[in-house]
């Protein structure tokens, strides 16, 4: 979003920059600061500063308070500490396995949506329901759901006769799991995302699917619909339509809902936490299988008061966010049709 | 907007149910989860360990009851609270700040612009930490002492030694300003013609005479969708609220109710009898003003 609004503002200045005398000029800038100063002190105290702080703290040994400089090795620590690449590769799975289905999903929804249906508005309230839902009521419900003894999820594979699972405790990846039922054995490297994770990634995206079919919407609104009838006088059938207009001319909003679910995806934190926190269970779920790096940094700052390491761990996911935000604006930017 | 259509006569019959098909489905898995709340919160304890879906009679002594065994009066009212103070607070530095880059050229106006916007980008989990910091010591960075003698307890502004900590103002006061607000306002103030600001200055009406008399009472639509968005953040904010909290008196409701789940002798008619209260207050707003948040949530894509 933030990229877009940049090029936007400096086509806002509708008049002259002087317009007046000097000092009216100075005057005015005097005014405006004015009003931008309740704004400006919010944001200068608690999120530019902020930023300066914690990298201030990454760089000393920090437990309840300040006890010395120490450098870079909270860093150091971090690329030499297995439980933080553990996370990482949990986040990895995580992105991997909401990011594209988010989008997939609610590009079908979106598209079916947009054929002319009757009682739109009911189904685009019924899917943008879960997104303003409190995420820690929707996880509360999705335990009870995955719940292994009395869980209606359990209930309804046993009805169809497959085999009750232990989803939220169940620490075996997806890829072992199901090559054990065929009869075959997987490596460690290949056992995939625990299903204890799996069902947070499903909860993940029940919750954001609503969001992006709205925005979906608006941008297959947006498409000039007499591309539509040119192609079809051409004889361009309905999948034509889909894969020559409609792919093409909707690939800014794509790039756009890629951007902020890959950026939320990385920063996700409330639905693993309260999933994983409640009944029982350990935060970070069955053998850390859901610890992914937010969660580890919480881990780290609130339960151990590692606060210097914790912070060192918060600027690397800046990083990993903001240079993958970069490779996608340079890569895949590249190719988006704007109309 | 987005309910403009392709201009065809729509699909086939076939092809039309085929599509009603999936999309129920979708209706299915985004409601179901809302309605096992429901039946849940309505079961007895015998039922939910029987693992029965719809129970025999429906038990709204649940409530009651789910109500009294956590202090959820003041978790809500806690809620309602913070939210209301926020958006007050929202309201007032956006507006301004909508203003003053919507209708008033000043200099180093788009470096500003940036650099608010550029905040859009830092990760809650950089500032999460230092911010903490900062709220526990704000007295000590202010170089300023605390009320002398608190309003109510020490609920309000917090104490010498702790700072914010477990205190209203540190779960309202940083988030009052509100970058997608300051920028929703721009985009709204600036579509507001040129005109009626020269017949203003005219009259004699200065900059501030001109947004409180003529923008803001054309402004509805914009402050309607600031006010809805900070009550939806302020009121499902989670881990801010987690982590500057450490009584039961000073929680929000998710807070509260993250603190119910995980109280390993909490029943599961009583939990869901719990989450579907935390949740009633957005789904009411939302049912009302629907319009107003999926167009807000539209706007705000489309400029991306």
């Amino acid at each position: 979003m933030a990229a877009a609004d940049e090029k936007n503002s400096s086509l806002m200045t509708s008049q002259p920059l002087w317009t007046g005398s000097r000092k009216r000029y100075w005057k005015r800038t005097a005014l405006a600061y004015l009003y931008l100063l309740p704004a400006g002190i919010v944001l200068a105290v608690f999120h530019f500063l902020p930023v300066l702080y914690a990298f201030y703290i990454s760089l000393h040994r920090w437990r309840i308070r300040n006890l010395g400089f120490r450098g870079v090795a909270n860093y150091d620590q971090a690329i030499h500490d297995p439980r933080f690449w553990g996370s990482l590769k949990v986040t990895l799975f995580y992105v991997l396995g909401t990011v594209p289905f988010t989008l997939g999903i609610s590009l079908l929804l979106a598209y079916l949506l947009f054929q002319k249906v009757r009682w739109l508005s009911f189904y685009r309230t019924s899917y943008f329901l879960p997104y303003i839902t409190s995420t820690v009521a929707a996880a509360a419900v999705w335990l009870w759901i995955f719940n292994p003894r009395h869980g209606p999820l359990n209930q309804v594979l046993s009805l169809v006769g497959l085999s009750p699972q232990r989803w939220m405790n169940e620490p075996r990846g997806i890829v072992k799991m199901m090559a054990a039922g065929l009869g075959m054995h997987v490596p460690a490297w290949a056992a995939g995302p625990s299903l204890a994770l799996v069902a947070v990634m499903v909860v993940t995206v029940w919750h954001f699917v609503g969001f992006d079919v709205v925005i979906f919407l608006a941008g297959l609104g947006n498409i000039p619909t007499e591309l539509y009838e040119a192609a079809r006088i051409d004889g361009a059938g309905q999948w034509q339509l889909f894969r020559y207009i409609t792919l093409p001319l909707l690939s800014p909003t794509t790039f756009f809902l890629l951007i902020i679910s890959t950026i939320g995806a990385f920063q996700s934190f409330n639905i693993i936490y309260v999933m994983t926190a409640g009944s029982g269970a350990q935060l970070g779920g069955p053998l850390h299988s859901t610890t992914t790096t937010t969660i580890y940094l919480f881990d780290q700052f609130y339960n151990r008061v590692n606060i210097g390491y914790a912070s060192a761990i918060a600027f690397v996911l800046f990083a990993i966010i903001l240079s993958l935000t970069v490779l996608q604006n340079k890569w895949i930017g590249e190719r988006v049709h704007y109309v | 907007m987005s309910d403009k259509q392709p201009p065809k006569k729509g699909p086939y019959p076939l092809v039309r149910v085929g599509i009603h098909a999936l999309l129920l489905i979708g209706v299915i898995v985004a409601i179901f989860p809302f309605i096992w709340m429901l039946t849940t919160s309505l079961k007895s304890y015998s039922e939910v360990a029987r693992g029965i879906w719809i129970p025999a009679h429906a038990r709204f002594g649940n409530f009651a009851e789910a109500w009294n065994s956590a202090p959820f009066a003041r978790y809500f009212f806690n809620s309602f609270f913070i939210a209301l103070s926020t958006i007050v607070g929202v309201l007032f530095t956006s507006i301004l700040a909508g203003y003053a880059f919507a209708r008033i050229d000043f200099f180093g106006k788009n470096a500003i612009f940036i650099l608010f916007l550029t905040t859009m980008m830092i990760p809650f989990e950089v500032t999460m930490i230092p911010n903490f910091i900062i709220v526990r010591r704000i007295y000590q960075f202010l170089h300023v002492s605390p009320p002398p003698l608190p309003l109510f307890g020490y609920t309000l502004l917090g104490q010498a030694s702790s700072g914010w900590y477990n205190s209203y103002a540190a779960m309202i006061v940083p988030w009052t300003a509100s970058v997608f607000s300051i920028f929703l306002f721009r985009q709204f103030f600036a579509t507001i013609p040129e005109d009626l600001h020269d017949a203003a200055v005219l009259d004699g009406c200065g900059h501030f005479r001109f947004l409180t008399s003529i923008v803001l009472p054309l402004s509805r639509p914009a402050i309607v969708a600031v006010v809805l968005f900070t009550f939806l953040g302020s009121w499902n904010a989670f881990t801010w609220p987690l982590i500057i909290t450490s009584s039961e008196a000073m929680r929000p409701i998710t807070v509260g109710l993250s603190f119910f789940i995980t109280d390993a002798g909490v029943d599961t008619q009583l939990l869901m009898a719990a989450s579907t209260l935390t949740i009633l207050p957005i789904v009411i707003i939302y049912f009302f003003a629907q319009k107003q948040f999926i167009e807000g949530i539209a706007s705000s894509g489309l400029k991306g």
